[in-house]
């Protein structure tokens, strides 16, 4: 009734999940608790994770789609869709406490709630697709722009993007790391 | 020096950078980005095929995923989800870094110890981030950091709004009182 893939993609796509699992627990991120403490601006353990997965992949996946070793595959620029769907998933994240990975991770942890919240997490997805009809005009309301990158937007080159974007994330990362020292310096009470 | 396998945490710069890596796997290996809630989707499509395929054969949600090369099937992508699930286990068996909370501390602190009120804030929560990713064709893994590190457009909006909507939402749950259980 479904196309099948072949073993060897399924065991590739099992051999990933499993590694990225193993990641975000070792992460800590598979918590409730490090994710609202993230939300509460307190413990950016998530948004460093994030920020260096990014800049990491980046660099290795634009010089695979320019030896031709791989394409790129993302989602066309709907202003409508980006909008209503962001707000409704930053309110649900802050309710639920993890994120769809992150959810599925912290099922794998064990945590109960995490468990119940996959089992929400689908009954979402089964939402969009019993009312596909009526809400893809509403996605759509601004308009298709497209397979659009900030590059091709921008009219630059996309290694001038990922080296400004490698900046960004070395000195966040760096005013982080100074941030954090100062936090637990004034927490044992040290003085200058 | 200590088995990394059995500690309990790595570095978030460690574990960033391993995600980068992984991404270049994905890439290189089966062309495929690192996603989660497409398969979500993919499920309920399949049940809806299989308990209601009257419903199915008018629904447009097919034809329009068919074009994109999306259609729901049993493909690299949900083992992924699976996986996912496994490494996590795996993880936390090997360093003993085992959860079986149901109420968090900070949820308790704010909402009280009632297990079901926090089984059906997490069910409805999961359900509105879900349905809103789906919108938005993407979450914090295939916009997050698929899309993102891709460049693409929609998904460094996406993100921006998304985590600036769930921090407003975590603050008028919580309030800055919040910080003191996380």
């Amino acid at each position: 009734m479904f196309e099948v893939e072949s073993p060897v993609n399924l065991a590739l796509g099992l051999l990933t999940g499993i590694a990225f699992g193993f990641l975000l627990q070792k992460g800590r991120v598979a918590k409730y608790q490090t994710i609202l403490g993230q939300l509460l601006l307190k413990d950016w353990t998530t948004f460093k994770i994030m920020i260096t997965a990014i800049i990491t992949g980046s660099v290795g996946v634009y010089l695979l789609v320019e030896r031709g070793a791989a394409t790129l595959d993302f989602w066309p620029f709907q202003p409508a869709a980006m909008l209503i769907g962001a707000l409704l998933f930053g309110a649900g994240l802050a309710v639920l406490g993890y994120c769809p990975g992150t959810g599925m991770a912290g099922a794998g942890e064990g945590s109960r709630d995490a468990m119940v919240g996959v089992l929400g997490m689908i009954t979402g997805a089964a939402v969009l697709v019993v009312a596909y009809n009526v809400l893809e005009p509403v996605a759509l309301a601004l308009g298709d722009w497209g397979k659009v990158t900030v590059p091709e937007m921008l009219g630059s080159s996309p290694w001038t993007i990922i080296a400004a974007l490698a900046l960004a994330v070395g000195v966040m990362l760096a005013l982080l790391a100074r941030y954090e020292s100062g936090q637990s310096r004034a927490h044992v009470g040290w003085t200058f | 020096m200590s088995n990394p396998f059995t500690m309990k945490s790595w570095s978030p710069r460690v574990v960033g950078f391993g995600i980068g890596v992984l991404s270049w796997f994905a890439f290189a290996t089966a062309n495929s980005h690192l996603a989660i809630t497409l398969q979500y989707e993919h499920i309920a499509a399949m049940a809806q095929m299989i308990l209601a395929p009257d419903a199915a054969a008018t629904n447009r949600y097919y034809a329009v995923r068919a074009q994109a090369g999306l259609e729901p099937k049993i493909d690299w992508y949900l083992m992924l989800l699976v996986g996912v699930f496994i490494g996590a286990l795996l993880s936390s068996r090997l360093s003993g870094d085992r959860s079986c909370i149901s109420v968090p501390p900070l949820w308790r602190w704010r909402f009280g110890e009632s297990t079901a009120k926090r089984f059906a804030a997490a069910f409805a929560g999961g359900a509105l981030m879900v349905l809103g990713a789906r919108i938005a064709g993407g979450c914090t893994s295939g916009h997050g950091i698929s899309g993102t590190l891709q460049l693409a457009v929609q998904s460094w909006t996406f993100i921006v709004l998304a985590f600036s909507a769930a921090v407003a939402t975590a603050f008028l749950l919580f309030g800055k009182g919040g910080r003191n259980y996380v």
